[in-house]
């Protein structure tokens, strides 16, 4: 049938688009990740002008579309400091700087709920602040953090479609671009969702996996 | 009491004063330690004794007040002293404070690592060392959640202990505790008593105290307002408020308060099970 093989002549070109959203997406979230646990701390723990700063990088971030922050970076801020990344690197930059937004803010979560006499036992035994937060602070708020994390991998993934708007090669625009020259729009979109869905189970599979791995001995499901 | 009266203080803490949300919580309270000292904190809650206790090891940083280690002065706006004065003050806390992602072996284990720079192999085999001086050899693979108050209690005991404190300071360590698991925390801690580690505890087990306090302190109000040992102020018909506080904590629990009178008390460690520590 037409549409099949349609599809089939398009599925390689699309399927690399796959590993464009793929890094887009991991390299968002390492991305994210990196800023996003200094930004906890130092909303936690920070002093109050630094705090602030955070509170302001979050509340812009989490305020303006993504579609709107990708064309502010590439085409403007960019531009003005001369720097060339190319449309991947635009991309992965800017979904990083957004997901580092509501990654502190889960960090962030996670930290408070833990118990104040964690640190306190820290400080206690001669470790600096520093050090209390490595060994056993973060520890524990990041494992805290995993099903929040997980939250954000998906919707990162779906945001990473935005990206076709900068002509970033990724599934989204691989897909359009077929479909405006076939006129096929609904088998390739359809083949589009089917990736994007598949993407988002194994990705949220991998990391219950992980959370699992990494729960504490005697805690129940509801304790960790 | 005191065998060690003519030794110079191993920790002084002078003239602390904090005030909190517009309250001084801390008044003028000071502390002096000699070797071998077990000071006893008592008092009714909300007197200050935690704040006090906190302020020792600079949890809590007090508005006025000097803490000195022998004969060095804490600077503990510097952060390598004031961690150095928590290294050496051990602080054991009412709610265990484990590290909840840490096996035993490993709460033990983490700060001889990273504060004295142990390697990985050294502080396990010194954790598992303390472990077993407080009976728990066989739970070291633990984690906090799969041991009962007791047992968390004793974890914590052993990780003060291993950074060989010069002083423990102990925050109703049996508060938490279901009756029964009290008694084997107290053994542990009548054992370090024997062994001569200087303690400053706070604690409403009032036969524990009298049995191996070298002086009691009782505060009130942010204030200490009696201090002396316990046969001085709970001596019988001895008129003192710490007396008084003691009876009326029994008379609540239904305790019978005649066995504080009682010449020299019972050394016994069975607790008065029903008294809550306010
Ligand atoms: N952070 C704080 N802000 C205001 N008041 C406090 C704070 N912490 C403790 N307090 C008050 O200080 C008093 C002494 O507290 P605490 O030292 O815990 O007493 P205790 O241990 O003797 O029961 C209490 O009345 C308590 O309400
Ligand atoms: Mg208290």
């Amino acid at each position: 049938m037409h549409i099949f093989s349609t599809i089939f002549e398009a599925l390689p070109y699309i399927l690399e688009g796959t590993l464009v959203t793929v890094l887009l997406v991991v390299g968002a979230l390492f991305l994210g990740f990196c800023l996003g646990v200094p930004m906890a701390v130092t909303q936690v723990y920070g002093p109050k002008p630094a705090s602030r700063l955070v509170g302001f990088y979050v509340w812009f971030f989490r305020g303006v579309p993504v579609l709107l922050l990708l064309f502010l970076f590439y085409y403007g801020l960019f531009g003005l400091i001369g720097l060339e990344v190319g449309t991947i690197g635009a991309s992965c930059i800017v979904l990083g700087m957004t997901s580092a937004a509501y990654q502190s803010q889960i960090f962030r979560g996670a930290i408070q709920s833990l118990p104040a006499g964690q640190l306190k036992a820290g400080r206690a035994l001669g470790m600096t602040d520093g050090q209390s937060i490595l060994h056993v602070i973060l520890p524990q708020a990041l494992r805290l953090s995993i099903p929040g994390w997980s939250n954000e991998y998906s919707i990162l993934l779906k945001d990473s479609a935005m990206c076709f708007a900068l002509g970033t090669p990724e599934i989204m625009a691989r897909t359009h671009f077929v479909a405006s020259r076939t006129y096929e729009h609904l088998p390739l979109y359809i083949t589009a969702g089917l990736i994007y869905f598949a993407i988002t189970m194994a990705g949220v599979t991998l990391l219950r996996r992980l959370e699992r791995k990494a729960r504490i001995p005697g805690y129940n499901n509801a304790g960790m | 009491m005191n065998a060690h009266q003519n030794d110079t203080p191993i920790l002084r803490a002078e003239h602390f004063s904090k005030t909190l949300g517009g309250r001084k919580i801390l008044d003028d309270c000071s502390i002096r330690m000699r070797p071998g000292d077990v000071k006893v904190l008592i008092g009714p809650s909300g007197a200050g004794k935690s704040t006090f206790l906190q302020c020792i090891n600079c949890l809590i940083e007090p508005d006025e007040g000097e803490i000195w280690l022998g004969d060095r002065k804490i600077d503990f706006r510097n952060t390598r002293e004031l961690c150095g004065l928590r290294e050496r003050v051990g602080m054991i806390f009412q709610d265990f404070n484990l590290f909840d992602h840490l096996c035993a072996e490993d709460n033990v284990a983490l700060a001889l690592r990273k504060v004295r720079g142990m390697s990985k192999a050294e502080a396990l085999e010194r954790a598992r060392m303390e472990l077993a001086r407080v009976g728990l050899a066989e739970r070291a693979k633990l984690y906090p959640a799969q041991l009962s108050g007791g047992q968390k209690q004793r974890v914590a005991i052993a990780r003060a202990l291993a950074m060989d404190p010069t002083v423990l300071l102990l925050d109703e360590p049996t508060s938490a505790l279901d009756p029964e698991l009290v008694g084997e925390v107290l053994t542990v801690i009548r054992d370090l008593a024997a062994r001569g580690m200087p303690m400053i505890m706070v604690t409403h087990q009032m036969e524990f105290a009298r049995a191996v306090a070298t002086e009691i302190l009782f505060m009130e109000h942010g204030r200490v307002i009696e201090q002396g040992s316990p046969a001085e102020l709970l001596a019988e018909g001895a008129q003192t408020r710490t007396q008084d506080f003691c009876i009326r904590l029994c008379d609540l629990c239904g305790g019978d308060a005649s066995t504080l009178d009682g010449e020299g008390g019972t050394a016994s460690l069975t607790p008065n099970a029903e008294c809550p520590e306010a």
